[in-house]
């Protein structure tokens, strides 16, 4: 069963970037907070997306015809993990370097390849994903933001979408809309839109979280009207698009490397307290991180064959999630379980902002229950 | 399947098939079954082409350790396949029959296939030595088609001495049993997912309910999990590491419990059936889970290695599990 899915190197011209990218990142953020760093993937710094792009660092799979790096899965791996673990801001570029490119190189017409990857490639434009509605959020499919034609050939948009990451700080939306049928005809009659976010009718709220922190919004769409260039790929066929897409998103290694920082942190903590009564379960976390690591480098060999790696992706993004959610959890419990011993209130603080944001992890880019279901449909249950 | 696998595999299913496992846990001869192998050649797979072997590396060798663990091979053929590389490296010629690998220094000690074994590879903690089962005292364990023995001596046990592997031959013994449990996961998750497809009630297949297809495919992450650590735990060939061997036999150890659970729930009753071939299978997961150090034992020494060193994580498995 899923028998292509075995272990797989990374290869040696692709680990020589890691010095690269970590002088860069040193450089860069040297001094943020530990709680900072925590946000990883959620934190916003488009100087630093600009500063990466300069640099060579984005746009790591597309090709060099459209400003990219033409290195494959197998770079952008590494170039990913470092920037990962050392927690710096990279949203500003995430989500269109990660899925926004790759679709549009996918399916995007030659005008769309040429307006939006270059500038992708250095950092400038950002974009969002607008999948989820107030009534739709696992059940995708029935999403009911509407497209319709205008004589003019171009589109005119009304609805809502909401937990979009990053939606007030981006310049585009790729949006998940109906464009014929009803919400009964499921999967049939969506499309894939790009939405400029300035154009008029559209109003962004940010929604703050427990955190404090505002990185979703919900976005509403009122007579937005579209050229007919809007459109990516086919009319009708978003939803195996979204599919394609949604591997890109739940393979990276963004998906068990949210808590590692904590986990360096704590590590560094009980060696400068010289304790060892948590050695049996510093083991168990690292041996699970090394073979997380490893799937998600033999799910990276699947995407650097060409491959639509779906149900390898989710099964790296459940358990690297549940791995995510775990740590928090224990190393709380260790260190309470401590309590004449003195804990850094920087560690305190990500340790609890963990705790706290942790359970969005395994509903972006797709719930447990969901991933699951994928995974049961490989095994040919469904 | 590769062409090495291949032939493996289908002699397996000549040989091993479950009425023949069932045959030898019941104490009848396995001298056929190893006559078999030992003609097929793969038992030098590990052995350097200069002294007559196929010269493989453990990382090539390990999908035939998973299919040994798959099909419950009821002989210690990883065993003998490790040990004769040993032998054949340090210059001490084979014996012909199958080899158990005993890595404690203490008598009274559990080894897988202890029971169809001709010679013991003993770990004495300075140097291995070959010994004749003849020479040991070997105890059946009183458990049902268990072929694991309590091997025992008197006086130390006399016969070939070899150098000692630097950290012993735990380690790579270690990286077997969980290149055994990775192949008899995947053999399980196939076997689970068909009998979920199969068995019917209220009205449809037991697999269409959400229920089961989350436990299923949380089985399905674990034999993953446990396929990738044990290749990673042989990548390294059979100088193996301790970290390495570590991640590979504390993920795969790891796994057993849920999974064996998982198969048994998802089987029903029929599942505990001597008859049905589930047991062969999940007696064998919980027999090498313990095997060569549970999970808690290389996970405490994982993570005490761990504790000497001041890299990140990520560092420090990128050197000491990935090297």
């Amino acid at each position: 069963m899923f028998d292509t899915f075995t272990l797989a190197p990374l290869p040696p011209e692709d680990e020589a970037i890691r010095p690269q990218i970590r002088a860069f990142i040193e450089r860069e953020i040297a001094g943020m907070p530990l709680a900072k760093r925590a946000r990883t993937w959620m934190g916003f710094d488009p100087e630093f997306s600009r500063a990466l792009g300069r640099e060579g660092f984005l746009g790591l799979t597309l090709p060099k015809a459209y400003g990219g790096q033409e290195r494959g899965p197998f770079a952008r791996f590494v170039v990913v993990e470092e920037l990962l673990i050392a927690g710096a801001p990279v949203a500003a570029h995430w989500i269109a370097d990660r899925q926004s490119a790759p679709l549009l190189l996918n399916f995007g017409t030659e005008h769309q390849r040429q307006k939006y990857i270059p500038a992708i490639c250095r950092g400038e434009q950002i974009f969002c994903i607008g999948m989820s509605e107030p009534g739709s959020g696992s059940d995708l499919a029935s999403v009911r933001t509407r497209a319709e034609r205008t004589p003019a050939g171009g589109w005119l948009v009304n609805g809502q979408k909401i937990w979009t990451t990053n939606a007030m700080h981006s310049d585009y939306m790729i949006a998940l809309i109906r464009t014929s049928g009803s919400a009964a005809d499921r999967n049939a009659g969506l499309s894939q839109l790009i939405i400029d976010l300035k154009a008029p009718g559209v109003t962004i709220r940010p929604i703050v979280d427990l955190t404090g922190d505002a990185h979703f919004a919900e976005v509403f769409f009122e007579n937005v009207e579209l050229g007919d260039d809007a459109l990516v790929g086919n009319e009708g066929e978003g939803w195996s698009q979204v599919v394609a897409e949604l591997a890109f998103e739940r393979s990276g290694p963004e998906r068990i490397y949210s808590s590692a920082l904590l986990l360096d942190a704590w590590v560094r903590h009980v060696r400068a307290v010289g304790r060892t009564d948590c050695a049996a379960l510093i083991g168990r976390l690292t041996a699970e991180l090394a073979t997380l690591r490893a799937m998600s480098i033999a799910c990276t060999a699947r995407l650097a064959l060409g491959e639509s790696p779906v149900v390898e992706a989710s099964i790296v993004k459940d358990r690297g999630t549940t791995f995510e959610q775990e740590l928090p959890v224990v190393i709380a419990d260790d260190l309470a379980a401590h309590p004449d011993e003195a804990v850094d209130p920087e560690l305190y603080r990500t340790l609890t902002y963990l705790t706290h944001i942790s359970p969005s992890f395994s509903l972006r880019g797709g719930t447990r229950e969901i991933l699951r279901g994928i995974i049961a449909r490989g095994m040919g249950l469904r | 399947m590769n062409e090495l696998l291949e032939p493996f595999v289908r002699m397996l299913e000549n040989i091993a098939a479950p009425a023949a496992v069932r045959a030898v846990e019941q104490g009848g001869s396995a001298d056929a079954m190893w006559a078999e192998i030992a003609s097929s050649g793969f038992l030098d797979a590990l052995v350097s082409e200069e002294q007559g072997g196929a010269g493989l590396s453990l990382a090539e060798v390990e999908q035939l350790f998973g299919a040994l663990g798959a099909h419950a091979v009821p002989l210690p053929v990883g065993e003998t396949m490790i040990a004769r590389a040993l032998l054949a490296q340090a210059g001490v010629a084979a014996p012909d029959g199958p080899i158990a690998l005993a890595t404690s220094a203490l008598s009274g000690q559990v080894v897988p296939c202890g029971l169809v074994a001709d010679h013991v590879l003993l770990d004495r903690g300075d140097a291995l030595t070959l010994v004749a089962v003849a020479d040991l005292q070997i105890a059946p364990l009183g458990i049902h088609g268990a072929l694991a023995a309590r091997i025992s001596w008197g006086n130390a046990p006399s016969g070939a001495v070899l150098p000692r592997p630097a950290n012993g031959l735990r380690p790579v013994a270690a990286a077997l049993r969980a290149a055994l449990i990775a192949g008899c996961a995947g053999q399980l998750c196939t076997m689970t997912s068909n009998y979920a497809n199969e068995r019917v009630q209220f009205g449809k297949p037991i697999g269409r309910q959400q229920a089961l297809q989350q436990n299923l495919a949380v089985m399905a992450e674990d034999m993953i999990a446990a396929r990738i650590a044990a290749q990673l735990g042989c990548a390294g060939g059979l100088d193996i590491s301790l970290a390495a061997a570590a991640t590979a036999k504390a993920t795969t150890s790891g796994i057993v419990p849920r999974f064996a659970a998982t198969a048994h729930a998802v089987h029903g009753a029929i599942g505990v059936a001597e008859e049905y071939d589930l047991q062969l299978l999940t007696r064998r997961l919980h027999e090498w889970r313990l095997a060569d150090g549970s999970e808690g034992y290389w996970n405490e020494l994982l993570g005490a290695k761990r504790l000497e060193s001041d890299a990140s994580t990520l560092d420090w498995v990128r050197a000491e599990v990935f090297a």
